[in-house]
């Protein structure tokens, strides 16, 4: 009994120390479940709006929709870039192991070229794997359905939908109206610089020269955005909401697509270039360079051949010889010598010189193109028959400053703000030129023998043909100088508002209007009785015209015969008009590399021009050299 | 006449069954089938399965309720031993899922062993405590040790630490409630925090990554972090009132992995919010409590131990699992009991239910 007590009483106070422990881990279990509902809490109602947009953010991804770009058209409507839809085949690097064995298997489906081989390995190289790039571009409907049906084959690879730029008249303008091309790291740096990453998420194209590139952000217009709900996968799986793009703005050219194409014919396989201007607005007409480029080349990706083939002939087609060729202008400086002379009163239009066929200065003798010289010669004569001893005297009279002067108040020698990069500036020579061009003190100096080649356009003289364009388009202007332009307006595709570019004059320079008809008359002389009269012989209309050579090297009074010179040895040929002499329409100024005398190859061009622009007449063929036995200049 | 059979089979059917602990889980289990409708909803649904796998655990629980505590004593080495052994056959013989030894191939199917010492662990040791009650030495705790440490170290090489905490605990459970001496508990505690560096050693290399990606989730945030944000993000963005039943972003776009199984709990916490979370731990702890009430007025040591160990087992699951499912633990695989899918799991649960309604019908037998 006693026993039983005390193994009794040991049993409660067990039970009692079970209770006790029972209880502790109670209080343990409380406690665990208070600190879990406190985090709870604390997810759920203190940072919960921080966990609601990481959870929307996870769910929701934005797809960029890119935007139709703008439409380029000439000022008649003439398309001269647009867009089409086209299917191509694409493949995601990063999401392949064996690369080369996936197109080897999708040339089972659809045909690729070696040549489209290539191209995906150029764009592989410059482009990052997460990309998608194309391996065909342009898939019939055929293997659209071929590909569809096997897709389950290739992750990886995606046939889309995608906007190809078309230029549908082929090489023509092509210098002006440049081409688009895949996106790279300079590209990138402008489109940062323009804080235009964003609107560029979905684009890959960007303008690279020409107009496509100086009106790139006018005519890319604005990305729309998908919002699609995403799962852990990536894929999506709805639409949520769609803020469509907005299309780029369209660009209406001032320029005329058919004259651009007559201007280009008319040059046939020389090179050179035009520059045709609507005087009274600066509207460019026609911009001409010779050898041209494809353009529709360059869209889905140059092949290596084609550029090697555009990039290393001798002929340089990729180089736009209307702003970047600089060339001395010849006896086309004449008429603006003669108008500077008038101004600062250095001679009068009757004032006559003697020509005995040369002109000596310090000891040096410059020599007139004629032999004997063409005795004695008023301002008219010195330009319809283009003599040089009156330039070499006049120059001599003037001095380099006001020469420097007058002609930098012309534009030339500065760049003339064109609507497209990369314009070269030419050489304006002065004695400060050269204190900047040259180093050595001695060639710093500038020597009064240097003054009088200038007068003839020769020496140091090198203009871009714009410039030369523009120059002769202010003077047939009576001095109103516009911005030379290709772009004649702009129209928003949203809003349909036509905004102008330039309607205002870049500046006006205030000649006396006696003396610009003088210089006017003395080159509607060229055209009837003097240099130009040959290519102009029974024209419809009064114009005028200046030809000019710009010589490659000196022969020392040798005799010239261009015929028997190696081509590339020839001198260059210049004209500069305008028509009709009245109300001039059009101004130009044209250049055939190693063409010889202006009026034997680049006269006969001017007047194709200038036939179709004012008569609409359409030439039969390129533009034939003038035979002229006998030196015209 | 018919009617007294009916009232007979009535009473045989409920006589043993605790109403206040089957209440509870069948309303955990309410929600578990529900939520495991959502997380499934979209392919594959589970949640009928789930049913099926229920009533297979309501048989069993039943079945074991039936069963007075000195039956369920004279399995407790028997089980206890089979488990062993087949740990130790899975250690030399047994097939790697996933880079870890856990399955025993059996010809026809194959087996998790460790899942037998979840019951076999508490059973055992609370039979040798109370074989040896009247007289419990220090060297008595000693042992129990060893029977602890033998298949926790098993469990733990596989390697599945999720198994091995809760076989490891439930015993530790056992040897605390028998009585071990307050100093060797704080002692075990010290112990434990000293020898964390030499864990660490031991730890394999995806271990301590979790570990790592536990303090800053940030660090690998597609790799092991993984888990871990995402389940963050759908808790919190269930806020207060949650984004409703089958509404969860998180979970209907796939970012919570393992969603119908050990990340359920983020599944129904983004869609139930913090008022769900509130109701479903609320449940927990009555039937935490209702389980330690029962173990409290047993009449044997045995029952005693043994109910508790049971009753803080699911504690250390629901803890566990909740504490990894909101960034507070590192990721171990441990279901959240009542709610997560897998017939395994739910059946070794309702069991531990049997038993402690067993504990609770059989009270009164000694003192009769």
């Amino acid at each position: 009994m006693r026993f039983r007590f005390s193994k009794q009483r040991t049993q409660d106070s067990e039970l009692e120390k079970f209770r006790f422990r029972i209880v502790f881990a109670a209080g343990a279990v409380v406690l665990a479940f208070s600190l879990l509902i406190g985090r709870f809490f604390y997810l759920q109602v203190i940072q919960r709006d921080y966990y609601t947009t990481r959870a929307e953010d996870n769910r929701i991804s934005l797809v960029p929709i890119a935007p139709n770009r703008g439409v380029i058209l000439d000022r008649n409507g003439t398309i001269l870039a647009r867009n089409y839809t086209a299917f191509t085949l694409e493949i995601t690097p990063s999401k392949i192991d064996r690369l080369d064995e996936t197109i080897e298997e999708l040339g089972r489906l659809v045909e690729i070229l070696p040549k489209d081989r290539r191209r995906f390995r150029k764009l592989l190289e410059e482009s990052k794997s997460f990309e998608s790039l194309p391996i065909r571009t342009r898939l019939s409907d055929e293997e659209v359905a071929r590909f569809a049906a096997n897709r389950y084959r290739f992750p990886g690879v995606e046939v889309k939908a995608r906007l190809f730029r078309q230029y549908p008249l082929g090489s023509i303008a092509s210098h002006a109206i440049g081409y688009i091309n895949r996106i790279n790291k300079t590209d990138l740096e402008t489109i940062e610089k323009n804080e235009q990453e964003a609107n560029y998420k979905g684009t890959d194209h960007i303008g690279k020269t020409g107009l496509e590139q100086k009106y790139e952000f006018q005519l890319h217009g604005q990305t729309g955005y998908e919002e699609v709900e995403i799962d852990a996968g990536g894929h999506a799986i709805r639409s949520l909401a769609r803020t469509a793009p907005i299309s780029g703005n369209n660009l209406t050219l001032t320029l005329d697509a058919k004259l651009q194409e007559i201007t280009e014919k008319a040059f046939g396989d020389r090179r050179g270039a035009l520059v045709a201007i609507e005087p009274s607005t600066g509207g460019i007409l026609a911009l001409v360079s010779t050898p041209t480029f494809d353009p529709n080349l360059f869209v889905d990706g140059i092949r290596s051949d084609e550029w090697d083939l555009l990039n290393n002939s001798p002929d340089r087609p990729m180089v736009n010889r209307a702003l970047n060729g600089a060339y001395p202008p010849g006896s086309t400086f004449k008429p603006f010598m003669a108008l500077a002379a008038l101004e600062i009163g250095k001679r009068s239009p009757s004032q006559t010189i003697y020509d005995p066929g040369y002109f000596s200065f310090g000891g040096h003798t410059f020599r007139d193109d004629k032999k004997g010289g063409h005795g004695s010669v008023d301002m008219y004569k010195s330009i319809v028959h283009s003599c040089d001893t009156y330039y070499y005297m006049l120059a001599n009279d003037m001095g380099i400053d006001n020469i420097a002067r007058f002609m930098g108040s012309l534009g030339l020698g500065s760049r003339t703000g064109i609507d497209i990069e990369g314009e070269s500036e030419g050489v304006l020579p002065s004695p400060e030129w050269k204190k900047r061009r040259f180093k050595r003190p001695d060639q710093q100096k500038w020597y009064a023998g240097e003054t009088i080649s200038i007068g003839i356009g020769q020496g140091y003289n090198a203009y871009t043909p714009i410039q030369l364009a523009q120059a002769i388009a202010a003077v047939a202007n009576n001095g109103v100088l516009y911005r030379p332009h290709l772009v004649r307006y702009i129209t928003d595709t949203k809003s349909g508002q036509k905004s102008l570019i330039e309607p205002e004059p870049l500046r006006t320079l205030h000649w006396k209007p006696q003396n610009v008809e003088t210089i006017k008359n003395a080159m509607i002389g060229v055209n009837k009785e003097g240099t130009g009269a040959r290519a102009f012989a029974g024209a419809e209309y009064v114009s005028g015209g200046k030809t000019g050579t710009a010589q490659l090297f000196s022969l020392k009074g040798a005799d010239y015969r261009s015929g028997k010179l190696k081509q590339e040895l020839r001198d260059h040929a210049l004209f500069i008009a305008f028509a009709p002499a009245d109300q001039p329409k059009i101004a130009l100024a044209v250049l055939v590399e190693n063409g010889g005398f202006g009026a034997r190859s680049a006269a006969p061009i001017a007047r194709m021009v200038i036939d179709y622009y004012l008569l609409g007449k359409l030439p039969q063929g390129p533009a034939k050299d003038e035979d002229s036995p006998e030196k015209v200049e | 006449m018919f009617k007294h059979l009916l009232e007979r089979f009535w009473a045989r059917l409920t006589g043993n069954i605790d109403g206040p602990l089957l209440a509870i889980a069948l309303a955990l289990m309410a929600f578990g089938v529900a939520t495991v409708f959502s997380a499934t909803y979209d392919a594959n649904n589970r949640a009928y399965s789930q049913l099926l796998n229920m009533l297979v655990g309501l048989a069993a629980m039943w079945a074991i309720a039936q069963t007075p505590p000195q039956k369920l004593m004279r399995f407790a080495v028997p089980l206890y031993v089979l488990g062993v052994v087949l740990l130790v056959l899975v250690f030399l013989v047994g097939v790697k899922v996933n880079g870890a030894k856990r399955w025993l191939p059996l010809g026809f199917t194959r087996i998790q062993p460790a899942e037998i010492l979840k019951i076999a662990m508490p059973l055992m040791l609370a039979w040798y405590f109370h074989r040896y009650e009247s007289a419990l030495k220090f060297r008595h705790f000693a042992i129990a040790g060893i029977l602890l440490l033998v298949p926790f170290g098993l469990i733990a090489k596989q390697p599945d630490l999720g198994t091995a905490i809760l076989v490891g605990a439930s015993g530790f459970y056992v040897i605390f409630l028998a009585g071990l001496p307050w100093k060797a508990v704080i002692g075990l505690i010290l112990a434990g925090a000293s020898a964390a560096p030499f864990v660490w050693t031991m730890l394999h290399g995806y271990q301590r990554k979790r570990l790592l990606t536990l303090i800053d989730p940030t660090t690998d945030p597609l790799g092991a972090g993984y888990h871990i944000i995402q389940s963050t993000i759908a808790i919190g963005s269930g806020g207060s009132f949650g984004k409703g039943w089958l509404q969860g972003t998180q979970t209907h776009l796939e970012f919570i992995p393992e969603r119908h199984t050990d990340f359920i709990f983020a599944v129904f916490s983004e869609e139930r919010g913090l008022l769900g979370n509130a109701i479903l731990v609320g449940l927990y702890l009555l039937l935490i409590a209702r389980g330690l009430m029962i173990s409290a007025n047993a009449s044997t040591l045995f029952a005693r131990v043994l109910g508790g160990a049971i009753t803080l087992s699911f504690f250390t699951y629901v803890f566990v699992n909740m504490g990894m499912v909101s960034g507070v633990l590192p990721v171990v695989g441990v279901p959240l009991p009542f709610m997560s899918y897998g017939g395994t799991a739910l059946v070794t649960l309702f069991l531990g239910l049997g038993i402690l309604m067993s504990i609770h019908s059989h009270r009164m037998l000694v003192k009769k």
